[in-house]
């Protein structure tokens, strides 16, 4: 059974090949971490598991069903949940609205059901907030729960997107660049948290970062973009100390 | 300073928040109910278009505030609900059955209108409802069957169980409605599907990502929006007892933008301050009007300045450039318009002597690039 993989993915923007050919498979329970110079299709590669972006050529592979077929809102029913590098929070709602959100794909009431606020309504609303409110614990979110997104700093905001995701009850979670933008004690703070999302939830995480010494200290495995395509594939000292990778680093 | 304690979630997803809001809604019904009693006809009419207008303020609150879609063709369901009131009044139907017939109808077609709104955003979705109300607006005049075309019909006073429907009836209707309507909103505000809706308003790209059906979602915000304004219209044919087609123009449409924009655009409650004041405002311009020229000669004391204002004043146009004034002062000023300016003052008694300048000072917005599509 495969549980994740891409098989020869490309996408291609006008005459430009922003992922070319990308293979690779991710074992369930895994922290696979893409890296790579900026513009290297990072996040195009999440925007295309996450249905944002089609694919031009090649399958995507969830749990031996091919995902490329689904739409974006179906990505998240197969509990694949995602951040965004620039923070895409719902920013004129509550912290809780935002994480109530991402309980949408457990909600089975239908649409004259809720203007009625009919009591399987809110026996459900109940257990969404039970969900979600363990999921704040989780992330020490609770002081901001009634908070606009509007009005939190930004490190916050990080962790709001981190929440939100993990309140889909996800099995694989994308992270894209969980840490830029934290100062250094708010991103040991985030590792701490990937960890334990990992080892405590038993969540597969595929993950774009940067930050070289929370990749080695999180990621089972890491894989080294560049221009589209595969560089280097392997343990984080691996990767690192590719000569390709040194290379397209020290941009030479 | 007062707080609010916690003690389950239930407390979070009631119709009523507080026992005070319990109370103080609680009286305001109550005096509505009592009106009638105490005051005449001229204000029992201004009460009844107050109604009216906050159900198409509500519909428009969820669509516009909550959704995230506009519409500048609420004129076009008004003028649906209030043809089919009509002509089943027409036949001698019970408008027990015709009101809801008529909001399920409205909300079908606006669910039609919602499917442009999958491909369209903001000023081009404008546009297209727009255009959506010409269209009714020709077949208005042209569906003389029906309509009666240009000439306008005639509507039948309502009947329940054989008994006409008198000034009081309606108005009772119109309060039953408003509740109606209110709860409905109120309703999908704490749901799932109002969740969706401020998903959609704020990022589709993240709603999606979190699995909202974005075209779902989108074409029943406008089926809600219009059903709500459905009724309206239902209440407004019986209202005027007379509807023809130059009653449901773009300038009515945008009357129903502004109540939103005056009261605030994503707040119930701003609904209903925003119809108050677009009701308010006419009587207000007539006040105006007939008492301006003669403070501006008595200060000036000279006749000609007198002449030459109540001229000015009472030349055409002139109810457009204050109407568009007021909405320039609202955007600019108060963007969260009357509720927003309700909330300052709520918040500034609450906290006192507490209250900072800054607390609703809307923080730096981060940049929003990498939008999927
Ligand atoms: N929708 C799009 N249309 C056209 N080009 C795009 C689109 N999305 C991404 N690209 C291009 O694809 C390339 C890869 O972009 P991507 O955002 O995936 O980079 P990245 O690896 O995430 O970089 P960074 O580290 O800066 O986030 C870039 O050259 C970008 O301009
Ligand atoms: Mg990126």
């Amino acid at each position: 059974m495969t549980y994740f993989a891409l098989e020869d993915v490309s996408i291609q923007f006008g005459g430009l090949k922003a992922v070319d050919g990308v293979s690779f498979d991710v074992a369930k329970g895994e922290i696979f971490t893409i890296i790579g110079p900026n513009g290297a299709g990072k996040t195009t590669l999440f925007n295309l598991i996450s249905r944002l972006y089609n694919v031009t050529t090649g399958r995507i592979v969830f749990k031996d069903e091919e995902i490329t077929q689904l739409n974006a809102q179906q990505i998240a029913g197969r509990g694949i949940a995602r951040t965004f590098q620039n923070i895409e929070l719902f920013d004129n709602a509550s912290m809780l609205q935002n994480l109530l959100v991402g309980r949408h794909r457990h909600s089975t009431t239908r649409f004259w059901e809720d203007l009625f606020f009919l009591p399987r309504v809110r026996r459900e609303e109940v257990g969404h907030r039970h969900a979600v409110e363990e999921v704040m614990e989780f992330l020490r979110l609770q002081r901001y729960r009634d908070t606009l997104i509007a009005g939190l700093p930004y490190g916050v905001r990080k962790v709001v997107e981190v929440g939100r995701a993990l309140s889909i009850g996800p099995e694989v979670l994308l992270l894209d660049e969980p840490s830029s933008g934290l100062n250094v004690e708010e991103t040991s703070r985030m590792a701490e948290w990937i960890l334990e999302i990992n080892r405590r939830l038993g969540i597969t995480i595929l993950m774009v970062e940067h930050d070289m010494s929370l990749v080695s200290r999180v990621s089972d495995r890491v894989l080294a973009l560049n221009y589209g395509r595969i560089m280097a594939m392997g343990t984080a000292q691996e990767v690192q100390s590719h000569p390709d990778v040194v290379a397209a680093y020290l941009g030479a | 300073m007062a707080f609010k304690i916690r003690t389950g979630y239930e407390g979070d997803l009631n119709l009523f928040k507080t026992p005070q809001s319990v109370a103080s809604y609680g009286v305001l019904l109550l005096l509505l109910c009592a009106a009638p009693f105490v005051l005449g006809s001229y204000f029992l009419s201004q009460i009844v278009f107050v109604l009216i207008y906050t159900i198409v303020g509500i519909g428009l609150v969820l669509l516009s505030g909550y959704a995230g879609q506009t519409s500048i063709g609420h004129a076009a369901f008004l003028a649906i609900g209030a043809y089919t009131a009509a002509n089943a009044a027409k036949f001698g139907v019970p408008i027990y059955i015709y009101l809801p017939a008529a909001g399920l109808l409205t909300g079908l077609v606006g669910w039609l209108v919602g499917l442009p709104a999958l491909r369209l955003h903001g000023i081009y979705l404008a546009i297209a409802t727009f255009a959506f109300a010409l269209i009714v607006e020709e077949i208005l005049a042209r569906w003389e069957t029906v309509t009666n075309g240009n000439e306008g019909m005639m509507v039948k006073p309502a009947s329940v169980f054989g008994e006409r429907l008198g000034e009081w009836g309606l108005y009772y209707l119109c309060i039953g409605v408003t509740v109606f309507v209110i709860v409905i909103a109120v309703n999908v505000i704490r749901s799932p599907t109002g969740r969706a809706f401020l998903a959609l308003r704020d990022s589709e790209t993240a709603a999606r990502s979190m699995g909202v059906d974005s075209a779902r979602y989108k074409t029943f915000a406008f089926a809600l929006s219009a059903g709500m304004t459905g009724l309206a219209g239902v209440l407004y044919a019986h209202k005027l007892s007379f509807i023809s087609p130059e009653m449901f123009t773009l300038a009515l449409s945008i009357e129903f933008v502004m109540i939103i924009i005056i009261g605030g655009i994503a707040s119930l409650r701003g609904a209903a301050l925003g119809a108050v004041f677009m009701i308010m405002v006419d009587p207000l311009l007539v006040f105006v009007k007939d008492k301006l020229p003669a403070l501006i000669g008595a200060i000036t004391g000279s006749a000609m300045a007198q002449d030459k204002a109540s001229v000015l004043l009472a030349a055409p146009g002139v109810k457009s450039l204050i109407f568009g004034l007021i909405i320039i002062f609202f955007i600019i000023y108060e963007p969260m318009g009357l509720d927003g300016r309700w909330m300052k003052i709520k918040t500034w008694f609450k906290a006192f002597p507490f209250y900072k300048p800054a607390t609703f000072r809307r923080q730096k917005m981060y940049l929003k690039s990498e939008r999927g599509r």
